[in-house]
């Protein structure tokens, strides 16, 4: 067991590693770098010869990459290119406030979505469930900025009970962005709550229709013991990994909600970044996303484990 | 006479098919048990001996409606009962122990979390003791260290424990009645001889009656009083398990049984020709017409009655008075044995195989990890043109050696040869595509082995395309003659697996490896997934097979009675060590090395005046020992100190029939004919 762990963990630092060299050759590739994109039309001769010098652009690529990787290792991401401020400090408070977006959006779909999915499933192809389920497909086929946009109309511009736009700046602490983040935080619940849901609730199906429920149903188990102590944790260890990657998409791809919403995220930031020319920026943010990514997945792996009985044995025997 | 205890009216039960038809799986069956019975439920798979059994709790799987008749246990309907009643009912006076328990215990819940379960809802053993409650239970279906099996999973149990801890649960709550779906099917004989045993005796004891499903007449003949054979839904007969497994009245029952390959039979099982009706299938008449051998006119227009006897026994055929005519014993061929011209096709020298290398950090360590081979010493040779029957327990290994042969896991010592002394390469990838195509594997469960999506066409070519490079007409030629030759028309070329039944798609498969032109046929367990009379038509097919392409087998089977109807020598592995090899005749009488003769007496006959012989505390063990013999823990004729340090010597008779024991031949004969003497007085 400690071996996969360390076997698990080691490969996702390996994982890291090689997309945190992919995305420097691939910005490496881009034609310009960051003292083109500074100093724009003036980007000749003597003075991009100087930038050059001082950016440190002039040494060779590998140099430059092992420098750029071990400061990132040690929190340092480097300087923007343009504000010439550490990418740490503003990539920071993006990342707080992209962490503060999620975990809103998690803590109201994650158990309103196992809820619904297990109601769905336990009462399949019943009223609940048919009006839940078309429900679903709506909320996964609606493209994200319409169905902002209709919230925006309806809690904001008719109603009046919520801002539609956030206006509060980048840096501002956790709790300013009450109540405006509450409608993109009701956006990213409902797309979400349906993917959730829609696994979860196969997954019931499944187990309900197990040997081992009928066994406990003929061993005279109460109707909703069953569903407690025998279905449902069985039926819910892959939501595991449903989750976890909802919470890699949170945290870097939910850049539409951001936009629409004006909300100060990484997703926007990196947007921003791309439209600059900002390249510093653009490979920090894409790093931290990676790793997210990573980590995210690896302890969804890592909670299954714990929680499957059976891997927990079969990854014991082997190490 | 006694009020009956579960009473089955009339019942019909069915689905709404495809076309909106609703289609019967159950057919108007009327079934009594009374306190203290034990009936058995025999057919086919597919005859609704499970629904029966589920509908006596008041149970249908989803999808299934009951469509007339009633269920009453203990003179109350059990389909009329609530939600809370059935539940007090169900796992208390009303148990069921089911079909594959691997799959009945929940995973995620510890085994002696699952007994408790049990024992809360369904007794009145008071809190503080349900843990000794449920080890004294767990001890009691005997199984090993009651208290390590509290703490495990289901899954870190084999088998034959799963089956055991769902015994045990199912006793629980002390049942007067006890519903069993193939408690012991895929079990190893001795195992399941020792769970009948137990269940006789718990029944016994405690008066507990019992509906035994099963289509394994042995078992059925162990422990039943009474015997129903199902048919496509019906009950076709219903007697004493003397009239019906020893006389019966009902053409497919002598069917059922002449199928049956027998130990002391040499002889091949006859196989029962056709497949029963699908659902829905059966047209007015006899739902057996297609396969009987006594139908007439009258069969085909009308459906029978159950007719009452006044021997006693229940019937539906019109013509029972003729059923004896039908011979009920081994009428099949007789196994073909050809001149062995003593050229070997198979020899192996000196084999081991071990499934846990030695670690790479202990090597470097200079560490011996200590571990036993799984597999060591296998010396045999296998004449051109001779089946060798490989039979023994679970985990004895059987199934190892053969992948060893087929390349797909390389062994560790020695040497494996083919005809013509070519040794063979450990692994596949490095073997010549000519020793590819002169070595085929056939596997047990062909739902497996046959890739869904290909047509039987495609699953055909590809042999032939990969080894005789053929196309086009000559291509489907050929694959619609190998067809032909495992008995299908060629009008299977387009079907898929899906919609060809078990024996159909295992007759796919023998095809596919016949396809190769083979020299060498390995088979492992082909048969156990099988009905028993499909079971039949296999062997037949492969006895065939045999005298007209001259092929070498090595048949693997746990089923004693299978290996000898079509062997020609056996080998008896216990723990992956050779204990006795000889000539198929020779293995099966006395005298027998010890293992041999456990396993013997173990196997239990489709016939109620015989009894295994077992020994009191006989448990399968995981690993062999390091030194000495390896049966030595569980050798009912151990001779002492010499058989935990030594290991024994290979003991021969003059006709290469070898034992290996330290007991000499002559010894083990006299003890084992006084032992057979004494049981018979
Ligand atoms: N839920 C279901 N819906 C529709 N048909 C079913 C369902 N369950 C079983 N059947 C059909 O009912 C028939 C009887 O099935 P059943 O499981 O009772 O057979 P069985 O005699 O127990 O077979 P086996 O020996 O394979 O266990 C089969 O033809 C099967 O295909
Ligand atoms: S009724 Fe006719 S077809 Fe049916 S079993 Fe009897 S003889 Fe055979
Ligand atoms: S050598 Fe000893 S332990 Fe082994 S089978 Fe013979 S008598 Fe039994
Ligand atoms: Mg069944």
């Amino acid at each position: 067991m400690l071996r996969m762990l360390l076997r698990r963990m080691f490969l996702g630092a390996t994982t890291v590693v090689i997309v945190s060299m992919i995305i420097f050759a691939g910005v490496e590739m881009l034609p310009g770098d960051a003292c083109t994109a500074f100093l724009e039309r003036e980007a000749q001769g003597k003075l991009l010869e100087n930038c050059r010098e001082a950016q440190g652009l002039n040494r060779p690529a590998v140099e430059r990459y092992i420098d750029w990787a071990s400061s990132a290792v040690r929190g340092d991401l480097g300087i923007s290119a343009n504000g010439q401020k550490s990418i740490a400090e503003l990539v920071g408070d993006r990342l707080a406030n992209s962490l503060l977006l999620a975990a809103c959006s998690l803590a109201l779909g994650v158990p309103l979505a196992i809820f619904l999915g297990v109601v769905t499933g336990l009462w399949r192809d019943r009223p609940v469930d048919l009006i839940l389920s078309t429900l679903t497909i709506f909320a996964m086929t609606i493209p994200e900025f319409v169905s902002a946009t209709v919230l925006i109309l309806v809690f904001s511009v008719w109603l009046g009970w919520l801002p539609g736009i956030v206006l509060t700046s980048a840096s501002a602490p956790a709790a300013e962005f009450f109540p405006e983040i509450m409608l993109p935080v009701l956006v990213l619940t409902m797309v979400m709550t349906a993917h959730i849901l829609r696994m979860v609730r196969s997954s019931v199906i499944e187990v309900m229709a197990g040997d081992y429920i009928q066994m406990a149903t003929l061993k005279g188990v109460p109707y909703w013991r069953i569903v407690f102590r025998h279905a449902l944790p069985n039926a819910l260890l892959p939501a595991i990994n449903v989750v976890a990657l909802t919470i890699a998409w949170l945290l870097g791809g939910v850049v539409v909600i951001e936009v629409v919403f004006n909300y100060p995220g990484l997703g926007r930031m990196m947007i921003d970044a791309i439209s600059d020319r900002d390249l510093p920026v653009v490979q920090a943010i894409a790093l931290i996303v990676a790793t997210v990514y990573v980590c995210v997945n690896l302890s969804a792996d890592i909670l299954t484990m714990i929680a499957n009985p059976r891997l927990r044995t079969l990854h014991m025997r082997r190490g | 006479m006694s009020a009956p205890l579960i009473e089955i009216r009339d019942i019909s039960v069915g689905f709404t098919g495809k076309s909106g038809a609703t289609l019967p799986v159950l057919r108007n069956i009327d079934l009594t048990v009374k306190a203290g019975e034990s009936i058995g439920i025999v057919g086919e798979s597919g005859s609704g001996k499970s629904t029966l059994a589920l509908a006596a709790m008041g149970y249908l799987k989803r999808g299934l409606r009951l469509l007339e008749g009633s269920v009453a246990f203990q003179g109350q309907d059990m389909f009329a009962r609530t939600r809370t009643e059935l539940e007090k009912i169900r796992g208390g006076e009303l148990a069921l122990i089911p079909q594959n328990s691997g799959q009945s215990l929940t995973p995620t819940l510890r085994i002696g979390a699952q007994l408790i379960e049990a024992l809360r809802l369904h007794s009145d053993v008071p809190q503080a003791e349900f843990s000794a409650k449920a080890i004294e239970l767990l001890g009691q279906v005997r199984l090993p260290d009651p208290a390590a099996i509290m703490t495990r999973f289901p899954h870190e149990l084999s088998g034959g424990q799963q089956q055991r801890a769902a015994i045990a649960m199912a006793l629980a709550g002390e049942p007067t009645a006890l519903l069993l779906d193939e408690p012991t099917t895929g079990l190893d004989v001795t195992t399941q001889a020792h769970i009948l045993e137990l269940l006789r005796d718990i029944a016994r004891n405690r008066d507990m009656a019992m509906v035994y499903v099963s289509h394994d007449l042995g078992a059925i003949a162990r422990v039943c009083d009474r015997v129903v054979v199902m048919y496509a839904g019906e009950v076709v007969l219903d007697g004493s398990t003397r009239q019906v497994l020893k006389a019966p009245v009902h053409p497919y029952a002598r069917g059922l049984l002449a199928s049956i390959p027998r130990l002391s039979d040499p002889r091949l099982p006859v196989a029962l020709d056709g497949r029963p009706p699908a659902p829905g299938g059966a047209g007015q008449g006899c739902s057996f017409v297609d396969r009987c051998a006594l139908a007439q006119e009258q069969c085909r227009s009308r459906r029978p009655v159950l007719e009452r006897l006044p021997s006693g026994e229940s019937v539906r055929c019109f013509r029972h008075e003729h059923a004896e005519d039908l011979s009920l014993t081994g009428s099949g061929a007789i196994p073909a044995k050809l001149d062995s011209d003593a050229v070997p096709a198979l020899r192996l020298d000196d084999v081991a195989i071990r499934y846990n290398r030695p670690r790479l950090l202990d090597k470097l360590l200079g560490r011996d990890s200590a571990s036993v081979a799984t597999v060591d010493g296998i010396e045999i040779t296998v004449a051109k043109g001779e089946t060798l029957g490989l039979v023994g327990e679970s985990g004895s290994g059987k199934s190892t050696i053969l992948k060893a042969v087929a390349g797909l896991l390389p062994p560790s010592d020695g040497r494996i040869t083919v005809a013509g002394g070519e040794a063979l390469a450990p692994e596949v990838e490095q073997r010549s595509p000519d020793h590819l195509r002169r070595i085929q594997l056939i596997f047990q469960n062909p739902d497996d082995s046959l890739n869904p999506r290909q047509t039987i066409a495609q699953i055909l070519e590809q042999p032939l395309k990969l080894y005789f490079g053929l196309s086009g007409d000559a291509l489907h030629q050929r694959s619609a003659e190998i067809l032909e030759r495992v008995r299908l028309g060629a009008h299977y070329l387009d079907r898929l697996p899906s919609q060809l039944s078990g024996g159909e798609k295992q007759r796919v498969a023998i095809a596919r490896a016949f396809a190769a032109d083979p020299d060498l046929v390995l088979c492992d367990e082909v048969t156990s997934a099988l009905d028993v009379s499909v079971q039949a038509a296999v062997l037949d097919l492969l006895n065939d097979l045999k005298s007209t392409q001259g092929t070498t087998y090595v048949f693997v089977s746990h089923d004693l009675a299978v290996v000898r109807a079509l062997s020609d020598r056996v080998a008896v592995l216990y723990q992956g060590r050779l204990c006795e090899l000889g000539p198929s005749a020779d293995v099966y009488a006395t005298p027998s090395h010890p293992y041999t003769e456990v396993l013997l007496g173990a196997v239990l006959e489709p016939d109620p005046d015989t009894a295994p012989t077992l020994s009191a505390d006989d448990v399968v063990e995981l690993s062999p020992p390091v030194r000495g013999c390896p049966f030595q823990r569980r050798c009912p004729r151990k001779i002492g100190p010499i058989c935990d340090t030594d290991a024994p010597p290979w003991r021969y008779r003059a006709d290469g029939h070898g034992i290996r024991c330290h007991h000499t031949i002559e010894d083990l004969e006299t003890v084992q004919r006084k032992d057979v003497a004494e049981r018979c007085a």
